[in-house]
Formats: structure tokens, sequence, C-alpha cells
């Protein structure tokens, strides 16, 4: 015999939710912002450090990998997951821990993101060049790095075919980075804040056409921590607790020049399995949280989730949805397009989830926002996830 | 066939060639554009690889025409990595070969970046970065 209460009380949430410093932080390097992004995360919760017994992070540099900030960290972990599938890892650790949590393999599991690429690095993610012109190039990418692809060029091609196929314009994702900026300027922290127009986005300098400077995420320092429960353990902790509902995540490739349909996101198949999970539909989202690394990563999600059909995404953001006020509220801390992208993003969609179900966003609450969505992208368009989050225990 | 490029000085990142991969710098450096064509299932594929990606067998090589349309491309405007930087814009496609279904990719040149098209007719052509081994180029037919 199944106890339904037994099930009941190991319904993973997400209990605790920490940021460290950012858009600019020449103070602390990337392991301070894993140790302050977790100081942060269990302050927030009220939760003794010598609770945690599991421990996520993507990173995949020495100083700051799993294994290492285990170390650094100090924690003792029965549960330990490194899943790196670039930006969209936090959706992919979310999908695994609840069910570890689930499962009974851990009671609280940490998940810590830092970076302070632009302190150390200064912009040399987006076009400043990875591999110098005596590089002997050894895997996969070697049938790439003669020619001279930045990461943004990725995505450019990506937007280029989507605009031959649908007739997607500038115009339609110009008008994604409009409205992200537009809940920057709430966001005191945000690295630009000044409202934007189209002819703004338009009339920045071109990076690698279609995709304008304004059509691409900004770079920062700054790191990211929450903490994964049971529901019954959540019940003695300060925070309410926020559901796990369903997640899902898939890969379509890894270097872009793989990617088998240009205009075909993964989240097409990984984002109606999440919903699914969650039994919920696109109709019952209260609030997304997109990985905009760029505009054109955003709108391809859109599609691929089914807020609009395959080609149709551009014509229905310029109805204004995703803005503030929208019935789609999108990006409301400022997403990556305006307040931070400190390399691998996707852990600040869960958090801002998070402070959107716990009512907690202030002047950029979303009313009455009981379901989530945060969808992650990492690599060149080649892994997503997806996860639906809710303030309500599932039925 | 490829036309070869011999002469020109190599300053940009070389591919290491390493394994399974070096058997195809090397055709191109004779000129020929090679797939991999799996016997036992028909699935055809770029970059080489040890197995087929659709059925696990091992592959083999198939020469093919280094004709092809662009799929999609990009004109880079900005990009700090030399020597790239000083041959500011340019541009980059992914190409449909006429022969399989394979997508390539690679530097689309002798053609004005703001002319590009997506479905221009391409032929590539093979630029030698070390003697015995090469890397295709793009051009317009």
């Amino acid at each position: 015999m199944c106890s339904t209460a037994a099930v009941a009380t190991r319904t993973p949430v997400i209990c605790g939710i920490g940021l460290s410093d950012y858009p600019i932080a020449p103070h602390l390097t990337s392991t301070q912002h894993h140790a302050q992004a977790m100081q942060r995360a269990l302050e927030d919760c009220a939760m003794p450090k010598s609770d945690l017994d599991g421990y996520v992070n993507a990173s995949s540099s020495p100083n700051d990998m799993a294994v290492a900030m285990a170390e650094y960290l100090g924690i003792k972990h029965r549960y330990f997951d490194s899943t790196m599938t670039g930006g969209s890892s936090f959706e992919f650790h979310v999908q695994h821990a609840a069910a570890a949590i689930k499962d009974g393999l851990a009671e609280a599991i940490l998940v810590t993101y830092g970076s302070d690429q632009l302190t150390r690095m200064g912009r040399m993610l987006g076009t400043g060049g990875f591999h110098t012109s005596d590089s002997r190039v050894e895997g996969t990418s070697q049938f790439m790095s003669s020619y001279g692809i930045p990461l943004v060029g990725s995505y450019a091609m990506a937007a280029r075919r989507h605009m031959h196929e649908f007739g997607t314009t500038s115009e339609q994702l110009a008008e994604i980075a409009v409205g992200v900026r537009e809940y920057a300027t709430y966001n005191p922290l945000a690295r630009y804040r000044d409202p934007i127009t189209i002819d703004d986005v338009l009339g920045s300098r071109m990076v690698a056409d279609p995709l304008h400077k304004l059509d691409c995420c900004v770079i920062t320092d700054g790191g990211g921590a929450f903490i994964m429960t049971t529901e019954e353990r959540a019940r003695d902790l300060a925070q309410p607790p926020v559901y796990v509902l369903g997640a899902a995540g898939t890969q379509t490739h890894w270097n872009i020049i793989q990617m088998p349909d240009f205009t075909e996101p993964g989240v097409a198949t990984a984002g109606p399995e999440a919903l699914g999970r969650a039994g919920v539909t696109v109709d019952d989202i209260d609030v997304l949280q997109l990985y905009d690394s760029f505009t054109i990563t955003v709108l391809m999600m859109l599609e691929g989730l089914g807020f609009a059909g395959k080609g149709e995404g551009g014509a229905l953001v310029q109805e204004g949805h995703f803005r503030k006020g929208g019935k789609w509220p999108m990006n409301t801390d400022g997403g990556g397009l305006s307040s931070n992208h400190p390399g691998m993003r996707g852990i600040f969609l869960i958090i801002e989830a998070v402070r959107q179900l716990r009512g907690q966003a202030g002047a950029v609450q979303v009313p009455d926002c009981d379901i989530a969505l945060a969808c992650g992208s990492g690599g060149w368009l080649s892994c997503m996830g997806a996860v639906v989050l809710g303030k309500d225990r599932p039925s | 066939m490829m036309d070869v490029i011999r002469d020109r000085q190599w300053d940009r990142p070389t591919p290491a060639g390493e394994g399974e991969y070096g058997p195809w710098f090397e055709a191109c450096a004779q000129g020929r554009l090679l797939i991999q064509h799996c016997d036992a299932c028909g699935h055809r594929q770029w970059y080489p690889r040890a197995i087929c990606t659709r059925c696990a067998a091992t592959p083999r090589w198939q020469e093919v025409s280094p004709r092809g349309t662009v799929y999609t491309f990009t004109i880079i405007r900005q990009y700090g990595a030399k020597p790239f930087a000083g041959e500011l814009p340019y541009c980059v496609a992914m190409v449909d070969l006429d022969d399989a279904p394979v997508r390539m990719f690679g530097t689309l040149t002798g053609i004005a970046v703001d002319d590009v098209r997506v479905d221009l007719p391409v032929e590539a052509y093979a630029v030698e970065y070390e003697p015995g081994r090469a890397v295709p180029y793009w051009r317009p037919i």
C-alpha cells in the first residue's frame, strides 16, 4: 500500500534563494560569489548550514568546479550533481534535485553559481575571441575555429534563418529587448536601466547580422544560490515554499554547426514535457523567466514552448504580451539583456521565479502570481531545460 | 574536386586533426571533400566520427561534390581575436551540400558581404594550413 501522506511529505520545494553582488563586483572572485550567494540563501530561509546534505554546481573551471567548491564550502554531501549544459544547467539541476528529494537521496540540496568573468576577462565571452591565431584546436570545435565565429555569430545564423523562413523582422526582435529593458528600469542593480525604444535597438551597432548590440545580453559578474528540500522540512523554515510542478530538458546538438534545424529549439520537446508533467498549459502561466542571451533565443523559446506557433513568435511579441502589465510578463528582473549575465544565467531564472511566486518582487510583482515558467538555454541554443514552479502544492 | 590554395600564409587557429579527424583535412588538401556514409543504415554525416550517429555502425568515407547552397549565414562585424579583427566585416555560412543531406560550415569569400543571401549557390575551395592538410572555404559559383 502506498501511503499518500508519505509521498506528500517528500514533495520537492525550493525553500531558499540568494544572489551575490552584481553586476560589477571587482571585490569578489568566483569562489566568493558562490560563498556569498550560499550565505544569503541560508539566511533567506533561516536554514543552518549543517542541514545541507546535497550539493550541485555546474562550473567546469578548475577554481570553482563542483568537487572543489564542495570542499571549499565544507559540504558533506550524500547527493552530488555537476551537470554542465551551459547556461541551462540550473534548469536541469532542478529536475535532478527534485527527483533526488522525492526519492530520499537527500534532505536539503544546495545549488550555487558564481562568476567574476567581467572583472577577470572583460568582454571576451561575447566577441573578444577565445582562440589565438597560433592555437592548435583539438576536438570537434576544430571544424569551426579557423573561421572566426564569435559566440554571437551562432545566434545570428539562427536569427537569419528564422527571418528567411518566416519573415521575422529586426523590429520584432527589438521588441523583446525593449520590454526586458522596461523591467530593468525598476531594478536598481541592473547593468543598464535607461528605457530604450525599438529605434534604439535598430540604431545600435550591428555586431553580427542581423543581431545588433542591443539584441545581445550584457556581460557582468554575479552569482546565485538556491536550496531545495521537502515540503515537510520547509514548514519550519522562514520562507513560503515554492513547488516544483514539472521539469524537463533536452539537447539537440552542442556545436552550432550540428544544429539539425536552426529554427527548431530543443524546448519544442522539453517545454511540452515540463508543462505536461505540471498539468498546465501556457495559458496557466503567470510569469515567464526565459534565457535572453539574445533576442532570438527568446523568440525561439516562445515558439518552442507553445506560446506562439512556429514562425509566429515575431507577430506575437509585437502584441505586447510579454511586457510589464501584459498577459505573460517576462524577465521581471531585467533579464540578461539588461540586468545581469555572468556567463551562465540559468540560476537567475529560477531565483526570480521564486521571488515572484513568493510575492516578494516589489515594484515588478506580477499580481496573482501562482505559476511561473523558467526556461534555460545552454551552449549555442544547444541544451534547453524548462521548469514549471508553483505557489501552491501540486494537486 | 576543389581548387587547393597552397601558398597562403596561415595565421589563424589550426585544426589539430587528431585521430578520426585527420583524414578529412588530408583529403581537403588533395581537393577532395569528404563526408561519412553508413553502409549499415544509409545515414550520412559530417563532422567525421568513429561511429554512425544513427545506428552506431562504423561509417566509411564518401567523396561528394563541393557544391551547395547557403542555408544561413551571418556577417561578423565585431570580433577581437586576431587575425579576424583585421578582416571585419566577413561572412561565415552554413552550406547545404548538393550531393547529400549534410550541412558544412566555413567562411564565404569572393562576394560583397551585403550581397550574401540564403540559397546562394556556392562551391568549396581548399586552403592548405600545413603541408598535406587543408580546410574548405566557400565562394559563389
